[in-house]
């Protein structure tokens, strides 16, 4: 017998639609089957709850990743592979302790995948599509900031739970406030925070620093951010030179000039992807990493395909404890050793973060049914679970403390890469791990003010 | 004094890249009044031809300096076979409609290429990255300068250089200039215009894989990488002249300086000043900078 878990979750989106089609709010099969189970298992003395809570279903989720386009191979394709290995697990129970019963809360996941390319435009409709024709249960995904702002309305006016899985901006939820709209991942601030308390330890006395980002909302506000950290953590420190090649540009001649020329003793970049690897052919080739100490803030995804073809030395950031900054634990080893069984290649942090997503949701719809008599619960329910949720993830803790509980926060880790054959290639040395409340704003602040104002209330002990 | 150096070979670099990428575009567009949006593919398709024919010459451990002969025997294999089968299969059946079906026809071409190349290799991204350190660096101070990168000027001059003999001095030249300035009456006097046709187009097709497979060293191949270039490739040819291959160079050198300086002197701008220079230059004269001369001069 099988039911859809939609029909409960959202009565009020689907309460027009369901009394148009669906007198009963399920289809006449399912209603008439429904009826003859109850009976038959009142016939055996068990109680209509447990019949409920027993039964076999399903809950439709909508996974949105880059699956074409320049980010689909660093980020897109490894976050679905992530998605699809927790979805597997959560479905045959095989994921580690406190996620080990089978589905959730018994019912079974029903992917639907779709690609994220295209721009924010599309990606509504194609959310308006998922939420109000496929009738998905929960949405989750996204990885671009853009598509991620661009969403956010539109599921509060759907009145749909969404978890957004990857995307950075720390403007959704401190320019907006939402109900149905949950990020399980920090913002990006504490990428480029934690490489300037980095370079404060390792370089503390640094005179000229300059940036190569991408002159998109991603770039300018990495620059942004970690500009404003260095003006409070190396005060003497001054700006050389700011590039902002555009996205997908791949030529960086004039820059990689610009930047030797500018005889800067730290280089910033947020470059992510084909971008990154592009910039690093050519500005290794040239030796700007042996004049200059290079910080990758999003290269984790990179290194493992690049080998020695990344300079040893280089500053590499996994936006979060994640890849190979995620510390070892149970979780951590079945999902590194169940991802490299299937694909040959170790989780990037972007196969970390939409997987995560999955189990704040998996823990939210269980202990709403706890709280509610172990019926299924409504989206309401769930959403009260969900915020100011604390869970453990792949490696790392996972705090909703931000945005009135549906902003994560996580520690992070940054550290110095290093090829080493012997060891397997690429390898991360002399990492440092900063707790979630050093790099991240405090609730109700706004990032770039609470970083230039001397990150007040940062504990980073 | 070093910024105004760097500024020279930068921009120097840069508009020998944009010369090859675009040279295909505008000779095509020339000769056959077919704007090919899908010289963004061909670009792509000799990308990705040349990084697959690196890696297997480089996995076969042969001597290095045979991946610079597999990048040009990639953009042969990839323009002859792509150029032969657009113009024989697709476009020679559409000739006599009007010029917008034609782009639109492209178009197509364009976005069923790009899936063809998501089909052949994937979303993941190809190196050829061997052959751009081959060559060495050249250290003026404080500023290093990749010899590939300088290569490419060499190889724009030779590009534009044999362009210009074959079209100005050979027979095909002149049969080529004929068809140019009036179709209906070199067929008159025996020109077998259909195959002018096709070699001009295969010619273009092997220009804008040349262009792809001279990147592919210097980039991380991925899908996508198509897009960018058939953008700039345009900008460039309507600033010279659709259809102008000296335009083309001229074009590629205003573009390539100007971006040049802006990276050194004012990044901020950099985004915005190629369009900033097509936008002047048409404002001043809306047929491009050799515009009017194209059919006699190409």
């Amino acid at each position: 017998m099988m039911t859809r878990i939609n029909e409960r979750l959202m009565p009020a989106r689907n309460a027009t639609r369901r009394r148009l089609a669906k007198p009963f709010g399920l289809p006449f099969g399912l209603t008439i089957g429904l009826a003859l189970a109850a009976a038959a298992v009142a016939g055996f003395g068990l109680s209509a709850d447990h019949a409920q809570a027993q039964q076999t279903s399903e809950i439709k989720l909508g996974i949105v990743s880059f699956l074409a386009g320049p980010a689909a191979g660093p980020f897109g394709i490894p976050a679905r592979d992530g998605s699809q290995l927790v979805i597997d697990g959560i479905n045959g129970g095989t994921i580690p302790s406190p996620y080990d019963s089978k589905g959730i809360l018994g019912a079974k996941i029903v992917p639907v995948f779709i690609d994220e390319a295209g721009g924010s435009a599309k990606q509504v409709a194609e959310f308006r599509n998922l939420v109000q024709r496929q009738n998905v249960d929960v949405v989750i995904g996204y990885i671009s900031s853009g598509d991620c702002l661009a969403i956010a309305p539109v599921a509060e006016e759907l009145k749909a739970l969404t978890i957004f899985g990857d995307c950075g901006t720390p403007r959704i939820f401190e320019q907006g406030s939402y109900k149905y709209v949950f990020r399980t991942r920090s913002h990006a601030a504490m990428d480029n925070i934690s490489a300037a308390l980095y370079l404060k330890e390792m370089m503390p006395n640094i005179g000229r620093y300059g940036g190569i980002n991408q002159n998109y909302a991603w770039g300018q506000d990495s620059w942004r951010d970690f500009s404003a950290a260095m003006s409070v953590l190396h005060p003497s420190a001054e700006v050389t030179t700011k590039q902002f090649p555009k996205i997908f540009a791949g030529q960086y001649s004039s820059e990689i000039s610009a930047l030797l020329l500018s005889r800067s003793d730290v280089v910033h970049s947020s470059l992510w992807g084909a971008d990154l690897e592009s910039f690093i052919f050519q500005a290794t080739a040239r030796g700007l990493n042996r004049r200059t100490q290079l910080v990758f803030t999003s290269a984790e995804p990179n290194m493992f395909r690049l080998g020695d073809k990344m300079p040893d030395g280089v500053l590499i950031g996994a936006r979060g404890p994640y890849g190979v900054y995620a510390h070892d634990t149970p979780l951590n080893r079945w999902f590194r050793a169940e991802y490299i069984r299937r694909h040959d290649t170790p989780p990037v942090y972007a196969s970390y973060v939409l997987g995560q997503a999955f189990l704040a949701l998996k823990i939210s719809v269980e202990k709403a049914a706890a709280a509610n008599e172990g019926n299924w619960p409504t989206t309401e329910q769930i959403i009260a679970a969900m915020e100011y949720l604390e869970f453990e993830a792949f490696g790392s803790r996972v705090n909703l403390a931000l945005g009135k509980g549906h902003q994560a926060i996580t520690e992070t880790a940054v550290g110095r890469y290093k090829y080493d054959e012997a060891a397997g290639g690429a390898t991360i040395v002399d990492i440092k791990y900063y707790p979630a409340e050093c790099v991240n704003p405090p609730e109700g602040a706004e990032t770039v003010e609470w970083i230039r104002g001397g990150m007040k209330g940062a504990r980073c002990d | 004094m070093l910024t105004a150096i760097a500024i020279g070979v930068d921009g120097l670099v840069y508009a020998s890249w944009l010369f090859l990428v675009a040279v295909g575009l505008t000779l095509i567009f020339g000769v056959m009044k077919i704007l090919n949006v899908a010289h963004g593919s061909l670009y792509a398709f000799g990308a990705y031809g040349a990084a697959t024919m690196v890696g297997i010459y480089t996995q076969a451990g042969l001597a290095p300096l045979g991946a610079f002969a597999m990048l040009l025997v990639a953009a042969l294999i990839v323009g002859v076979v792509l150029g032969v089968v657009m113009e024989r299969g697709l476009l020679r059946f559409m000739y006599q409609r009007d010029e917008v079906i034609i782009v639109l026809v492209t178009y197509a071409a364009f976005l069923v290429l790009e899936d063809l190349i998501k089909l052949i290799w994937g979303v993941d991204p190809y190196y050829a990255s061997e052959p751009y350190g081959l060559l060495g660096i050249s250290e003026i101070s404080d500023l290093v300068f990749s010899n590939y990168d300088l290569s490419l000027i060499v190889m724009a001059v030779v590009v534009g250089g044999l362009l210009w003999v074959a079209v100005n001095r050979t027979r095909w030249g002149k049969l080529l200039q004929a068809v140019i300035h009036d179709r209906e009456m070199s067929e008159a006097f025996g020109i077998n215009v259909s195959r002018v046709y096709t070699v001009t187009f295969v010619v273009g097709a092997v220009l804008g894989a040349l262009g792809g497979a001279l990147t592919a060293p210097m980039i991380s191949v991925t899908p996508g990488i198509g897009v960018e270039v058939i953008v700039l490739a345009f900008a460039v040819v309507v600033i010279g002249g659709m259809g102008s291959v000296p335009g083309a160079a001229i074009g590629s050198l205003i573009v390539g300086i100007s971006r040049a300086a802006a990276v050194h002197l004012l990044p901020e701008v950099e985004l915005f000043v190629i369009y900033a220079v097509m936008s002047g230059v048409l404002v001043l004269r809306p047929q491009g900078l050799f515009g009017q001369t194209f059919a006699k001069r190409i």
